[in-house]
């Protein structure tokens, strides 16, 4: 038998979890059906194209890149998918296809490609495509349509269907021309922010209501962000922080003024702050890997949605938020590395130990560790 | 259990859990014959290598001494088989370069009854006299850390020991060499606890023993001495438990500090297998030849615990456990620590567990491409020191070693492997922070 030892020398350890980025990432991929289905429900052929052509400039963009510059990864790891559905369903449903593909490309291009490919971005490549359209489309990408239209399955929004490098027409005429009454062709918060309209807590959370111009229902994302946490494909601290940030923050201005700011409910549940708490501001890549990081980064990200969305001539500051928060990630992971074992203040398990050792010991290890004096073993 | 556990704070924090394939948990211990040649390397410790006392052509017993400690931290060796010394040489190790060894050619005829032997009465001795009768039995830390017990048990001037801490974790995936010897020779165990309580005069032992095997709990207890200086206590069965930091924060709620010795906080922690091995060589004045080793991994047909004399080269191992088909991978010690070895001259030595013969289906997901860091964070959930092996990755990567030790704490690291265990992208972070500590030591010493 010894002749036939063909063995391997690799060092230890010699097994591995089996969890892969590859299964992480086609988790993700799938946590995020749900929620794609929702949305064509809601606009139908144009939504369905979005999620298609975006993506597919994604995944082209990631396969272009990663052969050029011979970076690590590829298709099969579901990443440049994950950036394309996020970033389709961030952007209007009659978005041009064509700026569609200009959005995914430059996500991928900008926010990806250009750190280094995957693991190497600094900040989430979604939104960087987002935030290139929005430099660059600034009309087309705050122009909405109702979801739940009649004929929205035979139908493209005129808008999606816009030749390259042409404006898009503008959707009201044809809207006019559905003759529905109330309707409404701006978004929840930008109501509030230029009429102050303030949209019912039903119809926030599901998103079921017709002629409302809403994303995917902030009730789903949270199902799927509940089975990613559950199965520890996400971290739960970053959108918990996010989201109990911007909730305690609106809470504590509409306690203040209760004519003047919406109610807490609203500020957690428009626009997009479901979506970039769950699935955005959790990016592995973008996000510190430090516990107590996360709980800042988070914070920080819900702060500044409430501040942009109150203070700001925006009437949406999850994106800005969220960029500004991976930009601050490097800095809060330095200022918040964990305590090794053994290191500073000595630490005791909250139990009370079964064999308390003598005081004297105690205060023993207080000295070593007052002193520095660093014993080399 | 195992969230509740983490609230009520039982033990230490983050960690893993792996797949324990404890399946040999049930084999009674079985002696191992003897191998026609039995290769004794001079250097099967932590300290300097042993001096020879015997010549090429010499005739030795079962048990005789055949090397002398050199130095403080140094141990004997004893001859494991009756034979004729055939030759000192250089042989190889399964660490790797070629050691000093002591070749035995086994006499066809060599019992297993030892004929050498220092018969000593150990409630006699004074503890310092305990402690150079445990030295001159060769043993050393058997749980694979190889460390001479001796050295371990004579307490420094000035310091009082509080207690002894017995070891019978073992954590790692696969091994059950302690279990078994824990459910098959408790009585031993206390025999070699109150020595070692003596030699090092710690009023209280406590064997902390994982969750994970409580008939080996309750076999120790069925023995425990009334008069309750000895205790046993189940402790969560968590990757690495077994590691002497995290039992000491799982039995008594407190961290050692950080590059000191569990002696700084009073405690001396020993290996079960180390003890009931004392409680047997010691009163029969015999040295270390033989010791429990796991052989397991789907790569052999008739796995188990063996009792293995020393010396026995790992093809003789494989032949008598039925090593078949194409092997993977060749593990000394256990999947997670365990160092994989190239050849089969390598022997048996006093710090191996466990020989695991892993195939591809062991090693499933040990092998996968690698992706660059996606900072998912699974490598700070997991270490059990609290270090972030994420960024010692990075900046291993990006060779900046001084800033490792400086900034992140890389002395800490004790290379259980949680880290590299547990990263989906399967960075070897643990091997890159060897090479690290590798290389300051070496500009320390340049």
């Amino acid at each position: 038998m010894a002749e036939g030892l063909n063995a391997e020398i690799r060092s230890a350890p010699h097994v591995r979890a089996a969890r892969s980025v590859e299964q992480i990432m086609r988790n993700v991929v799938l946590s995020l059906a749900p929620i794609c289905v929702f949305y064509i429900v809601q606009y139908g052929l144009s939504a369905a194209a979005s999620l298609l052509v975006v993506t597919a400039s994604c995944l082209g963009a990631e396969r272009l890149f990663v052969r050029a510059g011979g970076q690590a990864g590829d298709l099969r790891d579901f990443s440049a998918t994950i950036t394309g559905l996020l970033l389709a369903l961030t952007l209007p449903p009659g978005f041009p296809l064509w700026m569609g593909a200009v959005a995914g490309f430059s996500a991928i291009g900008l926010g990806k490609a250009l750190f280094g490919g995957i693991g190497c971005n600094v900040f989430n490549p979604a939104l960087v495509g987002r935030a290139f359209v929005q430099a660059a489309f600034p009309v087309a990408i705050a122009t909405y349509t109702p979801s739940f239209l009649p004929g929205r399955f035979t139908e493209f929004i005129p808008s999606s269907l816009a030749m390259p490098l042409m404006s898009p027409v503008e959707p009201g005429n044809w809207l006019a021309a559905m003759h529905l009454d109330a309707l409404t062709g701006a978004t929840p918060l930008a109501l509030w922010k230029f009429e102050g309209t303030v949209a019912s807590a039903w119809d926030l959370l599901t998103s079921a209501s017709g002629h409302m111009a809403v994303g995917p229902s902030p009730a789903l994302v949270l199902a799927c962000g509940a089975y990613l946490a559950a199965r520890r494909f996400m971290d739960w601290r970053i959108p918990a922080a996010v989201l109990g940030a911007s909730g305690l923050t609106a809470s504590a201005l509409y306690a203040l003024d209760p004519l003047h700011y919406p109610d807490p409910f609203f500020m957690l549940f428009s626009g997009g702050l479901m979506l970039g708490a769950v699935y955005m501001a959790s990016d592995m890549a973008t996000s510190p890997v430090t516990p107590r990081g996360m709980w800042i980064y988070g914070g920080a990200i819900g702060l500044l949605t409430v501040v942009i969305r109150y203070y700001a001539g925006l009437p949406e500051g999850v994106m800005y938020a969220i960029l500004i928060g991976n930009a601050a990630t490097p800095l809060i992971e330095r200022y918040t590395q964990p305590t090794p074992y053994g290191v500073g203040a000595p630490r005791r398990a909250r139990r009370a130990a079964s064999y308390a050792l003598h005081p004297r010991y105690i205060s023993r290890e207080d000295d070593v560790a007052g002193k520095g004096g660093r014993r080399k073993r | 259990m195992k969230l509740l556990s983490y609230f009520r704070g039982e033990t230490f924090a983050r960690g893993i859990h792996p797949a324990a394939h404890k399946e040999m948990a049930s084999r009674p211990i079985r002696r191992l014959s003897f191998a026609p040649r039995l290769v004794v390397p001079l250097s099967q410790h932590i300290g300097k290598p042993s001096k020879p006392l015997v010549r090429a052509g010499e005739e030795v017993v079962r048990g005789q001494p055949i090397a002398e400690a050199d130095g403080w931290l140094s141990v004997p060796q004893h001859a494991p088989a009756t034979g004729v010394v055939e030759a000192i040489e250089l042989r190889p190790s399964a660490r790797g370069p070629w050691m000093q060894s002591i070749v035995l050619r086994v006499h066809e005829g060599s019992g297993q009854e030892v004929l050498w032997r220092n018969p000593r009465d150990p409630d006699a001795l004074a503890p310092a006299e305990l402690v150079a009768a445990i030295r001159d039995t060769g043993m050393v830390g058997l749980g694979g850390a190889a460390f001479p017990s001796h050295a371990k048990l004579a307490v420094p001037k000035g310091a009082t020991v509080q207690a002894l801490v017995v070891n019978g974790c073992e954590c790692e995936p696969y091994l059950t060499c302690d279990h078994r010897l824990m459910v098959e020779r408790a009585a031993d165990l206390i025999a070699g606890t109150r020595t070692a309580m003596r030699a090092c005069g710690a009023p209280l032992a406590v064997i902390g023993v994982e969750d994970n095997k409580p008939d080996a709990a309750e076999a120790i207890r069925a023995v425990l001495p009334d008069d309750g200086s000895i205790a046993v206590e189940q402790v969560p069965t968590k990757y690495p438990q077994g590691s002497e930091k995290m039992l000491i924060i799982a039995l008594f709620g407190v961290e050692v500090p950080s590059g000191a010795l569990p002696i700084s906080l009073g405690l001396v922690v020993n290996n079960v297998g180390t003890l009931v091995a004392l409680g047997r060589l010691l009163p029969a004045g015999e040295g270390l030849i033989e010791r429990v080793v796991t052989v397991a991994g789907a790569g052999v047909e008739r796995p188990g615990n063996y009792l293995v004399p020393l010396g026995t080269p790992l093809a003789f191992v494989l032949e008598c456990a039925g090593a078949r088909g194409c092997v993977c991978e060749l593990v000394l010690g256990g999947p997670m620590m365990g160092q994989a070895v190239a050849s089969l001259d390598a022997p048996v030595t006093k710090g191996v567990s466990g020989v695991l013969v892993l195939r591809a289906e062991d090693l499933a997901s040990g092998r996968r491409r690698v992706y660059p860091c996606i900072k998912c964070g699974e490598c700070v959930e997991s270490c059990p020191m609290g270090l972030n092996p994420s960024a010692l990755g990075m900046l291993a990567a990006r060779r900046e070693y001084k800033r490792m030790a400086s900034e992140f704490h890389l002395g800490d690291c004790f290379e259980c492997g949680c880290c590299s265990y547990a990263c989906p992208s399967g960075i070897p972070l643990v091997q890159s922070f060897r090479v690290a500590k590798q290389v300051l030591r070496e500009r320390a010493t340049a």
